[in-house]
Formats: C-alpha cells, structure tokens, sequence
C-alpha cells in the first residue's frame, strides 16, 4: 500500500462571518491531490465564500484552513501563487489582446517573459483559441471568454485549478466544449476545485461532490454515492396541469415511499419506474406527460433540503 | 515543472500592476499623446499670442516687479496639466478596476496583494503625469514662458507632485465607491472646474474677494502653480514661503496614499 499522500486543501470548522450574517458555518472538508472535487448548492449557500477563503483573499472568521499545507492568514501570497483561479464574473482585461490577456497576467506571478510568453502560446492552443491570439476579448463568444479565463489561470502551472460556477450563462454546445477541457486537465493529474448549480456538470465532473445549503454540508460522496444513498434508482415525473397535481399527488399517496409535489409536477421516487406507472394508470389518473428517468444530483438535494437547486 | 514561489511576486508586485496599467494605456496612448501635447500647444498659443496682448498692464509681479502674463500663466497651465491627468486616471482607471472591467478581481487572486494593486496603479499614473508635464515644459521653454528655463528645470516634478496632492485622496474615494451613480460628473463639475477657475490660475489668488480666496488655500492646483512661478520668476515679497507650499502638497498626497491603500485593502479582502 502506498503511504497516506497528505490533502491539497484541508479544512476544520470554517467559519465565514459577515456582522450577523453566517455565510460558511462551520464546514469540514478535505481534498486530495488529484481529485476533482464539488461544491454543489443553491446561489448563496455560502460556496463563493469557501472558494475565495481557500483562494487565500479572505480572511477566515473562525476554524482551521491549510491550503497546500500553509495557513492562507499567513502565507496568502505564496498560496496564490500555486493556485489557479477562474472566477464566477468574467475579469478579462478588455483593453487588451487575447495573448496580451495571458503574458500581462503570467507576469503578476513573477514568471520572466520569455517563458510566460511560450506559455501563453501553448495554453492558447490548449483553450482552443490559437486563430484568436489576437483578437479583442469583447470579439470572443461567451464560451471563448470562459476558456481564455481558464488558459489564464494555468498561466502559472497551478497545483490547484479552482472553478466557481464555470459554465454559468454558456450554451449547452459551449458548456460540452469547456466541459471536455476540464476533463482533459483532470486526467493530467490537475486537481480541479468547483462549484456548480448545475447537477450535470457534478457529474460530469466530479469525482466526489458536497452538498451545501445555507453555508452547512449536508452530504458528501461522489455522485453515484449521493444517489445511492439519498435518492432512488428511477423517478417518475408526472404533470397533471399545475391546478390538478397537488389533488393528484393526494391520490397515490401510499404509493411509493416518497413523494415530491412540486408546482410544476409530482415526483415518486421508486426502483422500478414502470410498474409505478402502471399502478398509477390503475387508479384512473391520467398524467398529462409522464416520464421515468434515473436519479440525479438534483433528486439528492431536493431530499436533503426540500427545495430545488435552480429556484 | 518548476515550481514557484511568491518571492518575486512580493518584491516586485506593483511594478507588474504598473505594466500592466501602462499596457493598457496603450489602447488609448494616442489621446495620451496628442493631450500632453496639444492642450500645451493651444493654451500656450492662445494666451501668449492672443489674450496676454489685450493685457495693457501686468497682472502679476515676481521677485523683480511685473512679470509677462504669458510668464504668471505657464506654471499655471503646468500644474492644471498634472491635475487633469490625476482626475482622469484616478477615477476612472480606478472604477474600470473595481467595477466596469473587474481586473482588480483578477490581480487580487494572484500572488499581488491590494496595497501593490494600489501601488502600481499610482506607479502608471506617475509615469504618465510626468510624462505630460515634461512636454508641457519643454513646450513653455519653446515659447518663451519660463523665466529661468535651467533653474526651473524641477517644475515638471513640481506638477507631479500637484498631481498626487489632488489625484491620491481622489483615488481613495473613487475606490470607495460601490455603486455608480455619477459621483464622478460631481467631482469634475464642483470640485474640478472651480479649482481650475479659482485657484489664482489666471490671475492671482489676492484679486478674488476674501471670501474666496480660501477654495486657492485648500487647491493643490494653487499651491503647485505658486512653487512654479517661484521657480520660474521668483513670487513677490510677501508671498506665502515655498516650503509651506510643498508641505501642504506632501500632506495632501500622504494623507490620500495612506486613505487609498486601506480602502484598496478593505475592498479586495
């Protein structure tokens, strides 16, 4: 067996306080090297303040926080500076050239230009931008801009790449594109951090996700783990009209062990969809659109907090 | 792979803000250029070929009796360079930072802390000023508006430093702001054209009523225009003294530097 290799980033009761306002309250958590780790949660479940704690450019309010081994309170700098960052908003220089964007940023990281200049031309290839070198960054598509943002934060061969929200606001072709990215550097070893709304991008991606809401995890595992253990084999989606679920869903009450009314459609989670939809038929209900689908991330957070991830 | 470290980062910081603010000043280097050049040459042609010969008596003495008023204007004119060159950059390269192209955000998450964000952008700044005020002098040399071209040769720095004195606390406030409401239309139309009109800019401080006389004491621009002409032609006797001048410009520049790297820090932290 080889020894325990020691984590990236490991975290004890890490608090993040605003006056009153408890925005991470108190969240364990550690990341191996390597790993491709989730934050997933509801907008203002408190991820972007764990990212921009473990980005070492806040201040922890209370708990413990090592990041490649330093405590960010004390070695900010030298932490940054192994890090990778994309943030949630777009922070591309538009007054400069798409290569420019790269070399000017490689250059706060103290790496001499002629190697950040070499660099820049690799990672243009790697974001697939090569015939956009120089190009005005307001020109680049939204996908462009994301992948741009991306080859500027391995400008400095991070040992972390930290994503927040990466494919917020993409198309789905666009979101393929930079997903396939982002897989590639996973099988090179780099050790991604992310958070995501999304629970296809979760599973895409991630090799083991926690589950936020209101600055707690409320669940750990890789994905196939959560919905194991939270959720179902299959759901059945049913629609009767937004006046008729709620009447609807009072019906098959007893019909599986769990039952979601939403106001759009009726969820029931069961193992074996089909005969649901049988018995369903049996007592005279007549859904307008059924389906039946296998579990997902967003199943799993809708058990643990009794919301929807995308409200 | 090489492995860095921060060490550099930590030294040399500001310096890389600083490229990178003068990179971007690229973009926009040939207003840069034609303003630092052209506005001397108009203002120049203007007063000395136009109006200072409308002017039957002087306006202004020096050390020596009456001086030209092409002479009294010019270090004037100097001064009012730098400023301006303070209330365009640090507003707006300051908001574009913080807000309308976010490239703060992007520094803040590399090795560079805030107080080298703020650093280096005051850096760029001191790189064009005084690149504004150098051609503005050398263009006053040309026609004839410095009374003592060689001993007067400090009075670009002079205009710097009138430039920080105003642009260092306005750096802190613009840094301050969250929301966009048109402070800065405020900033230009009631703190920046009155200081241009009344600070003893185009005639001296002691013709305006009393009452008035006191927007010349706290303007930067007076103080700078004064040091000027003290290099220039020597001020008349019972001028304020020149140190006076330069410690009232060095509080105001400290006062703002100290004020804009706690707010730079407050706000990327």
């Amino acid at each position: 067996m080889s020894p325990p290799v020691s984590p990236v980033i490991s975290a004890t009761g890490l608090t993040k306080r605003f006056g009153d306002f408890t925005a991470v309250d108190g969240i364990d958590l550690e990341v191996p090297p390597g790993e491709s780790f989730g934050l997933l949660g509801p907008n203002g479940a408190g991820k972007s303040t764990t990212m921009r704690m473990i980005g070492a450019v806040s201040a922890r309010t209370a708990g413990d926080l090592r990041v490649l081994g330093r405590d960010p309170d004390t070695h900010g700098p030298e932490i940054r500076s192994l890090l990778g960052v994309v943030p949630q908003e777009d922070n591309l220089d538009t007054e400069l050239r798409v290569r420019d964007n790269l070399i000017v940023y490689g250059r706060y990281f103290g790496i001499p230009r002629a190697v950040v200049r070499k660099r820049a031309d690799e990672l243009l290839a790697f974001a697939q931008l090569e015939d956009k070198r120089d190009a005005k960054v307001d020109d680049l598509s939204g996908g462009m801009k994301r992948r741009l943002t991306i080859a500027r934060a391995l400008i400095n061969e991070p040992r972390i790449l930290m994503l927040d929200e990466p494919t917020t606001g993409l198309d789905p072709q666009a979101r393929h594109v930079l997903w396939d990215r982002l897989f590639r550097l996973k099988e090179r070893g780099t050790t991604l951090v992310l958070t995501t709304h999304y629970m296809d991008e979760a599973e895409q991606l991630c090799d083991r996700i926690v589950v936020v809401d209101k600055g707690r995890i409320m669940a750990e595992g890789s994905p196939s783990q959560l919905i194991r253990a939270y959720s179902t084999r299959e759901v059945v989606e049913l629609r009767f009209g937004s006046e008729q679920n709620a009447s609807a869903a009072a019906r098959m009450d007893g019909l599986v062990e769990r039952l979601e009314l939403l106001p759009d459609r009726v969820l029931l989670y069961t193992d074996d969809g089909e005969s649901v939809l049988e018995r369903v038929a049996h007592l005279g209900l007549h859904p307008t659109t059924s389906l039946v689908r296998r579990s997902s991330l967003e199943d799993v957070f809708l058990r643990l907090t009794g919301r929807s991830l995308i409200e | 792979m090489t492995v860095l470290t921060d060490t550099r980062a930590r030294r040399f910081g500001a310096w890389y803000v600083a490229e990178h603010q003068l990179r971007g000043m690229r973009a926009y280097g040939w207003t840069i250029v034609m303003s630092g050049i052209g506005s001397p040459v108009l203002y120049l042609l203007g007063i000395g070929l136009g109006l200072a010969t409308f002017l039957d008596q002087p306006v202004a003495d020096g050390a020596n009796g009456p001086v030209s008023y092409l002479y009294f204007v010019a270090p004037a004119l100097l001064a009012t360079a730098g400023v301006t060159v303070a209330a365009d950059e640090f507003q707006y390269a300051v908001m574009a930072g913080f807000k309308w192209r976010r490239i703060f955000w992007g520094m803040n998450a590399s090795p560079v802390e805030p107080g080298q964000v703020a650093t280096g952008l005051i850096l760029a700044v001191f790189f064009r000023m005084i690149f504004t005020t150098t051609a503005y002098y050398v263009l006053m040399v040309a026609f004839g508006a410095v009374g003592d071209p060689w001993g007067a040769a400090w009075m670009p720095l002079v205009g710097v430093l009138g430039g920080m004195a105003f642009g260092l606390p306005l750096m802190a406030y613009a840094a301050s702001i969250t929301e966009d409401k048109g402070q800065f239309a405020l900033v230009n139309r009631f703190i920046f054209t009155p200081m241009f009109l009344f600070s003893g800019t185009f005639f001296p401080l002691g013709t305006l009523p009393g009452w008035l006389q006191w927007v010349g004491w706290v303007s930067p621009l007076w103080h700078a225009s004064e040091i000027g002409r003290s290099l220039s032609y020597g001020l008349p006797p019972g001028s304020w003294p020149v140190g006076w001048h330069y410690a009232v410009l060095v509080a105001y520049a400290v006062t703002g530097w100290v004020l804009a790297h706690r707010v730079f820090r407050r706000r990327l932290r």
